[in-house]
């Protein structure tokens, strides 16, 4: 089990970390700049989407989900999924009350 | 008989279990933060003109600051866990200590912006918050809220790596047992993946 959980964990080197990085540095620019060119809901769509690859970066890369077992990334899934149901169900309420 | 010389002393290590628990207190945290995310959702959709009158009064230099300081931090704590998989003790000391470094960084820096808000009379219940509209009351509220509770895991998050910086450095940790590493290593991560939301939605409100 334990020279198996190596060959695992010895993929990652110190040059996908720092590209990552650097990809994430890009993204934080793109969101600045495009936070003051875009209006109105696209912005927002276009911020979460930018923050969401940038998540996906940091939970695949750094936190190591795409070396692990594949059991972690379907519970990463399934907590992100019940997140994103509350979100939806809140707002198809909200959208129908009104103000 | 068992030959009593051949008793081997079993230690327990179980680094995918203690990962898995690691997780699972990570989607803790995803709700407690998740459900302010919800609050601040509703109250956005519900008070559009008044967040983004709020929003300009946030300073975005600082905000994409803190934010490139934390990502820069993440980076330094998974080169950590891959200097000490590679017996270089001292090396992930050093990118450890860089870590906490940046993370005492980000705190000052949201030191000096609240106390700029504060100074100026911005807090919560303060009379020159409540005099202004709704909506920018609560989006203060929830600017000091969300920070403020983020803030609290970045100290929680720096204590954590201090304390494996230690254990890295008198050989607790080695090449061969680093899951403690590895463990405040992904809470770190969570801190930053919560800031990278944080960011864009108080700080560049269009």
């Amino acid at each position: 089990m334990d020279k198996h959980q190596t060959a695992i964990e010895q993929k990652h080197n110190y040059g996908i970390y720092i590209l990552v990085w650097l990809a994430l540095l890009i993204l934080t620019a793109l969101t600045v700049t495009v936070s003051g060119i875009n209006f109105g809901a696209i912005t927002v769509a276009t911020a979460l989407v930018i923050a969401s690859v940038k998540s996906y970066l940091v939970l695949t890369v750094f936190m190591h989900l795409r070396s692990e077992m594949r059991a972690f990334r379907l519970f990463v899934v399934v907590a992100l999924c019940f997140i994103i149901i509350c979100f939806v169900l809140l707002f198809a309420d909200y959208s129908f009350l009104g103000a | 008989m068992i030959n009593q010389e051949q008793v081997v002393e079993h230690v327990h290590k179980d680094d995918i279990g203690t990962r898995m628990g690691v997780w699972l207190f990570l989607f803790s945290e995803l709700l407690l933060f998740g459900g302010l995310f919800l609050i601040y959702s509703v109250y956005r959709f519900t008070h559009q003109a008044e967040f983004h009158v709020a929003a300009k009064e946030l300073n975005v230099i600082i905000g994409t600051l803190n934010t490139v300081i934390l990502l820069t931090s993440s980076l330094t704590m998974a080169l950590s866990i891959t200097a000490i998989q590679r017996k270089n003790r001292n090396l992930s000391v050093f990118l450890q200590c860089i870590t906490i470094l940046l993370g005492i960084i980000f705190l000052v820096n949201k030191y000096f912006e609240w106390m700029t808000k504060i100074h100026h009379g911005i807090y919560p219940g303060s009379e020159a918050l409540l005099s202004k509209g709704s909506g920018q009351i609560l989006f203060f509220g929830l600017y000091f809220t969300m920070t403020g509770l983020h803030g609290l895991h970045v100290i929680i998050g720096t204590v954590l790596i201090a304390v494996m910086t230690r254990f890295t450095f008198n050989g607790v940790i080695t090449s061969e047992k680093y899951v403690k590493l590895e463990a405040a290593g992904l809470y770190w991560h969570l801190v930053d993946i919560i800031w990278i939301f944080l960011f864009p939605l108080f700080y560049l409100i269009t």
